[in-house]
């Protein structure tokens, strides 16, 4: 019996194609634009989950220069206000395990004829410790390269692809602002940072060296930021408040004076990232999802056409004994059918259009089987749902207008 | 147990219209026997084909009793009203009504598919009629590869699949020339002579005299009731 009420919706849908194929379009389009809209949202959110790893934990980062408030000054700030006597001092504070000061900016790098403009981290080697960013090849300098300020430097993987292309950069010099460096050892891949940089697109060298070769201080020891990692998730509000107080006594700021200098919570910031990019995951598929309504709308309208136009078939499968329920089915089962092929063939579309623009973006795409999942089951919601007022018109026809019908 | 396959008592049939209540039957009485061939005859508009609604349990009388094999079915709603008309009658009309986009086979098996028979039976059954039909060949055929006679073979075979005791056919010559139409008639003679009651209408005396009684329709009344030879007045019960 159901059976052989499948055969005839598939039948019935094989009389009309293309306005089967139309129908279908709608849901095909829906249930794509659900999938692929969930790979990219998904794919972002991964992305930040895996920055936010790369990143490091527990972690602060105290900027020279006042809050930024109300978005007139400049975040980095350009006042020397922090400096590596600052970053000394942060060591001995309770629930720090450690702290690293950096200089930061850009250089022109040139290695063989080969020259790439790329960010040069000035900094101390517990800087790889509060990242966790280990090395693939060479060895870190130490602290006595920090101390005599030798021009030493570890290079990221896509300089090093920029500059060496295949060939080993271990050993090598390369130069940074006309000095030249010897290049110690290759950073491990980062990836991308939570605000999009290329983080292997970097080269790290001695604190000391980046301020008198690379940067020039203007004051001797200034740096621009300080990166402060933390015991445990549990001591950040108390590491916070006495890297405040600390500081404010340090520079000497007076009671009710702002400070020259700002705490910024790092990992807190990732995690609001992170939300956000839930958020916007969810948005897109909320807005997708509008689209599988649409493509509902579209099978229950052409299910209302298609039972007006069968009226007299209605009539005639009534009168030789179908039952109410019989005639519900079998429009029901049309629109299930309709909508779950459609919802299929927008499965392949999705994941295809997904495929093809982390292809074309290197954006990153995740389709997941529960997106795929969800797709299928709401599609098919969709069809039992907007089927059924069609489908229930049918059944409550009367056999002798129905056979009247022309 | 009265022993009638139909018995209809007083029964009424009103039309609401724009212009009020518009009655069609008034006051119909009629008494059909298993084995009956009955003509049911009058003029366009008598109500011929409300009373064969009202008779194929597809229409409901406003008022009256309607007994079908002893059943009382005038008030039978839904399910019960789809399983008599799925199984204790089949009904042709003029018009054949066969689905345009299933094959012969398919139309005949269709009154199966409601009655939840699987399909190996249902074609097996349905092969055995169209055979007996004259249409043996033709089992893949669509109704619009075959002529209006042959189209209502079909229906006849479809009407016949669930073994019913009663066939009610509503003019099901109408639509033909008058040699396809006494070969449908010589069907339905056949058919009765197996010991199926129907009951058919007709405009047409030629095609009323394959009949054994013939019952006259005027105004929403029947106004004459002839058995073969012998006439009664409307009422009276007939031999
Ligand atoms: N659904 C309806 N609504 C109103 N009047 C109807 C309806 N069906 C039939 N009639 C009227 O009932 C009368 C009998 O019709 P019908 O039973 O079809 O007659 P016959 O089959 O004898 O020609 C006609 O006058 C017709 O116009
Ligand atoms: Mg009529």
């Amino acid at each position: 019996m159901f059976s052989a009420m499948l055969g005839e919706a598939w039948h019935a849908m094989g009389a009309n194609r293309l306005r089967t194929f139309l129908t279908m379009l709608g849901m095909v389009i829906g249930v794509g634009a659900v999938v692929l809209m969930m790979a990219i949202g998904q794919g972002a959110e991964q992305a930040v989950k895996k920055s936010i790893q790369s990143m490091g934990s527990n972690l602060f980062i105290v900027l020279a220069g006042p809050p930024n408030m109300g978005g007139a000054r400049s975040a980095t700030g350009n006042a020397p206000s922090l400096n590596v006597k600052d970053a000394t001092a942060m060591e001995d504070l309770e629930g720090v395990s450690n702290v690293a000061p950096i200089n930061m900016g850009s250089a022109q790098v040139i290695y063989a004829g080969n020259n790439w403009n790329t960010s040069i981290i000035g900094t101390t080697p517990s800087y790889l410790d509060v990242r966790s960013w280990n090395l693939s090849d060479g060895y870190v300098f130490s602290d006595s390269d920090i101390r005599s300020a030798t021009r030493v430097a570890l290079i990221g993987k896509t300089v090093v692809q920029n500059l060496f292309g295949d060939d080993d950069p271990v050993g090598k010099t390369i130069r940074i602002k006309d000095s030249p460096f010897i290049i110690l050892g290759v950073l491990d891949n980062k990836g991308q940072s939570l605000d999009g940089r290329d983080q292997d697109d970097t080269i790290i060298i001695p604190l000391t060296t980046s301020q008198r070769r690379v940067f020039g201080a203007q004051f001797s020891g200034s740096v621009r930021q300080i990166i402060v990692q933390a015991d445990s998730d549990k001591v950040m509000p108390m590491v916070e408040d006495s890297l405040n107080s600390l500081l404010r006594q340090r520079h000497r700021i007076r009671e009710g004076m702002d400070n020259d200098f700002s705490v910024r919570n790092l990992t807190a910031l990732a995690n609001s990232a992170a939300e956000t990019t839930k958020t916007m995951s969810l948005l897109l598929g909320a807005i997708a999802s509008v689209s599988l309504l649409v493509g509902g709308i579209g099978i229950m309208n052409i299910m209302l056409v298609s039972v007006t136009e069968r009226t007299r078939e209605i009539g005639i499968r009534m009168a030789i004994g179908a039952r109410e329920r019989d005639i519900l089915m079998q429009f029901l089962l049309e629109a299930i059918v309709i909508s779950i092929v459609g919802c299929l063939i927008g499965i392949g579309i999705g994941v295809g259009g997904a495929l093809l623009v982390s292809h074309l973006t290197q954006a990153p795409i995740v389709v997941s089987s529960q997106s795929i999942l969800t797709a299928f089951i709401v599609a098919a919601s969709v069809g039992v749902f907007f089927g059924f007022y069609p489908a229930r018109k049918a059944a409550q026809l009367n056999p002798i207008e129905a056979l009247r019908f022309q | 147990m009265s022993g009638h396959v139909i018995e209809v008592k007083s029964l009424y049939k009103d039309y609401q219209t724009a212009a009020g209540k518009f009655p069609v039957l008034k006051d119909v009485n009629l008494e059909i026997d298993a084995g009956d061939f009955v003509a049911i005859m009058g003029p366009s508009g008598s109500g011929k084909s409300t009373f064969m609604n009202i008779l194929g349990c597809l229409d409901q009388p406003s008022s009256g009793e309607y007994m079908l094999n002893d059943q009382p079915v005038a008030r039978l709603q839904g399910d019960r009203l789809a399983k008599v008309r799925n199984q204790t009658i089949g009904f042709v009309f003029q018009g054949f009504n066969l689905l345009a986009r299933s094959s012969l086979l398919d139309n005949v098996a269709l009154p199966l598919v409601y009655a939840g028979i699987d399909k190996a039976e249902r074609h097996a059954r349905a092969r055995v009629l169209l055979e007996k039909v004259g249409l043996a060949k033709h089992v893949n055929s669509h109704p619009n590869q075959i002529s209006g006679g042959q189209q209502q073979r079909v229906a006849i075979a479809r009407a016949l699949i669930n073994r019913p005791s009663l066939i009610l056919a509503d003019e099901p010559t109408g639509n033909l020339d008058s040699k396809t139409s006494e070969e449908i008639m010589a069907l339905f003679g056949e058919l009765n002579r197996e010991g199926i009651t129907i009951v058919l209408v007709t405009h047409e005396p030629d095609i009323a005299e394959h009949a054994s009684r013939q019952v006259r329709f005027l105004d929403g009344r029947i106004v004459e009731d002839i058995l073969t030879g012998s006439v009664t007045e409307h009422g009276e019960k007939h031999v």
